[in-house]
């Protein structure tokens, strides 16, 4: 893969010892033709080097418009797609050149949570195999302590020990979401990565699995890179966020910061869009015009200059790097004056 | 359901799932047609196999004198041109059709299933299979057969096996696109996710998913077998001579036609009767494993 001259990577992110994944550079293009004339064919850019890292017993928060690449992301993570570029480290070990037999011994400690809640469960399936899938594959117990184990995960997600013989559709959207969690904790991983768990339930029932996903973290210390397209949702369960614009990471910061101070104009308009709970608060709302470019071939310079609000012309020449501005707030803009570049000692993350 | 326990969250209706069968007999109920297919099916399955008991003779017994009868009390069907009674021979004649038929769905099903299975998997596999299968499609079904039987003997093993290799890579193409399709589900991709090996992800995950349009396709495949081995016998390339079947009985009353035309008649009907019952009964099978489908057709 051929690297694009202006790309600044992240190369100097801090590594504290306690990190569980680290993601360098990663990328992903897809080529819009297949076969002979793939080569010359442009690509689409869907993840354009993403560098983040997720601690133990950390949830990241991973932020974007539909189409931005988060969801590519965490496939890449799960190894469910290869990279085009770009390195991810579980535990210190490099994993994008291990083979399908060497992954799987991976896969154990790092398991998912699907957007479809019920596409993602096979529908001939029933509830009590599906959860025990992971086990099986791994070897892990055998008739009745596995039946026992499987019975205590459906206990501990909230299903009832009758539903163990029923099939997905007999299930609500809540149910099956908690059977995906049943089917991920089964072989007590150490990283979930959960590609918009909630956004296909009803805002009630996204409340109850964030819930669950929470008691399960502080109960487990599960780790979880959960991808979301809004805030509001990510602001409940995450300790740090990750705002993704069109393949790339515009802004990661500790919660507290992206909701109060965000630096990044991008991260700025989706804290607009989040809707506020105070009868006749009125707001002068900043709408983002515009549509979000074609990620076949994106703008130049900094990739939100056609539409952010405060563009300059220096944004649409160069790229701006991700740069750190605070202990552990790293931010992609021309605009932040005072940005002082990463050093490993003074960005590295406080400890959790 | 939800009525019952305010407290449960709602039912939802089953869209895709273990009731395949139950909404398959469902269906069936609903498509007379289907049935009627199925019960003429059943009734030319009894006759195959109760043929010596069906008031018939040996089909093989040559009488010259007796020869050229029309239909009569005694020779229900008439005689032909040695003397033989088509009836009997039409009856056993249903042996050789219906084997034939289920021998090449069942054979070209199987094969085709596990050629598609690991082309549909297996990417740089696909460009090769799919190429060949291309090629065999290219030629005419029937003539694909002819020049098969050409390299071999008559026999029925080798009619069957060559008519099964023509049939094959529709087979191949469907399991194809089906896999094609079922392995970019997501619970295809849970599933690689929580550590399925490959084997496993087509055993547990795919082939389940590939029964229900199999199904369908394999009785048009038994249809479609059956004509061919009549058209194969008809021109003298498929069943031997000694065995009769019904392409046989055709071929031998052809130049009989002005003569004696019922000859040709009995076979003929009951070729196109088990023909068509088969292709009933696919298309209530069809319409009731996809419901998609029956409502665009």
């Amino acid at each position: 893969m051929s690297e694009p001259a202006t790309v600044a990577a992240p190369a100097t992110l801090p590594t504290p010892g306690n990190v569980l994944l680290e993601v360098q550079g990663l990328r992903k293009y897809y080529p819009t033709r297949q076969g002979l004339f793939a080569a010359g064919a442009p690509k689409v850019h869907a993840v354009d080097g993403v560098s983040f890292w997720i601690r133990e017993g950390e949830t990241l928060g991973l932020v974007g418009e539909s189409g931005c690449g988060k969801s590519t992301t965490g496939k890449l993570i799960l190894r469910l797609q290869d990279p085009s570029a770009g390195s991810i480290q579980w535990r210190g070990r490099e994993i994008t050149g291990l083979n399908a037999g060497e992954m799987r011994i991976i896969r154990k400690e790092l398991q998912a949570v699907f957007q479809d809640p019920y596409a993602s469960l096979n529908p001939r399936m029933r509830a009590g195999e599906i959860v025990a899938e992971p086990l099986r594959n791994f070897g892990e117990l055998a008739g009745s302590e596995r039946k026992e184990r499987v019975a205590q995960l459906f206990a501990r997600v909230g299903l009832r020990p009758d539903q163990l013989v029923k099939y997905p559709y007999e299930f609500s959207g809540g149910q099956r979401q908690r059977l995906g969690i049943a089917r991920a904790l089964s072989v007590n991983p150490k990283l979930i990565v959960c590609d918009e768990p909630v956004s296909a339930l009803d805002v009630s029932v996204q409340a109850q699995v964030i819930n669950l996903l929470m008691d399960l973290q502080e109960e487990l210390g599960l780790s979880y890179l959960f991808i979301a397209h809004d805030l509001a949702v990510v602001e409940h369960i995450s300790h740090r966020v990750a705002v993704m614009y069109l393949g790339k990471i515009v802004e990661i910061a500790p919660k507290r910061t992206i909701f109060t101070s965000p630096a990044h104009p991008y991260t700025e308009a989706l804290l607009e869009a989040v809707p506020v709970a105070t009868p006749g608060l009125r707001r002068a709302r900043k709408v983002l015009g515009g549509d979000v470019p074609s990620p076949i071939n994106p703008p130049s310079g900094c990739r939100f200059h056609t539409r952010c609000p405060y563009v300059e012309a220096r944004c649409r020449e160069t790229e701006p790097p991700l740069v750190a501005i605070a202990p552990d707030h790293l931010v992609a803009c021309h605009l932040r004056p005072g940005s002082i570049m990463a050093d490993p000692v003074s960005a590295a993350p406080s400890a959790a | 359901m939800a009525e019952a326990n305010p407290a449960s969250p709602p039912v939802v209706t089953p869209v895709n799932s273990g009731t395949a069968w139950r909404r398959l007999g469902a269906a069936l109920r609903r498509h007379p047609t289907a049935i009627a297919g199925a019960v003429v099916l059943v009734l030319m399955v009894l006759v195959a196999v109760l043929a010596p008991w069906l008031g018939t003779v040996d089909p093989l017994t040559v009488s010259p004198v007796k020869r050229l009868k029309p239909p009569s009390a005694q020779y229900w069907f008439g005689t032909d041109m040695l003397g033989r009674d088509v009836y009997s021979r039409v009856i056993y004649g249903t042996r050789v059709s219906l084997t034939v038929g289920l021998a090449v769905a069942l054979a070209a099903t199987a094969i085709g299933l596990a050629i598609g299975l690991v082309t549909g998997f297996v990417r740089w596999l696909d460009a090769i299979v799919m190429r060949v299968m291309d090629g065999l499609m290219s030629i005419p079904s029937v003539l694909l057969a002819i020049a098969l039987i050409a390299l071999t003997k008559a026999s029925l093993t080798n009619v069957i096996a060559a008519i099964a290799i023509a049939e094959i890579p529709r087979v191949v193409r469907l399991v194809r696109s089906l896999v094609l399709q079922l392995r970019e589900q997501p619970y295809v991709e849970a599933a690689v996710a929580s550590g399925t090996r490959v084997p496993m992800i087509l055993l547990r995950h795919i082939l389940p998913n590939t029964v229900a349009p199999l199904l369908v396709q394999a009785t048009y495949i038994c249809a479609s077998a059956m004509i061919t081995e009549a058209i194969l016998s008809f021109i003298g390339a498929g069943t031997p001579p000694n065995i009769p079947s019904w392409g046989n009985i055709m071929a031998e009353s052809r130049s009989l036609i002005q003569i004696a035309g019922t000859i040709l008649l009995f076979p003929g009907i009951f070729l196109s009767l088990t023909v068509l019952s088969v292709n009933l009964l696919g298309d209530g099978m069809r319409d009731a494993l996809d419901p998609r489908l029956a409502r665009r057709l």
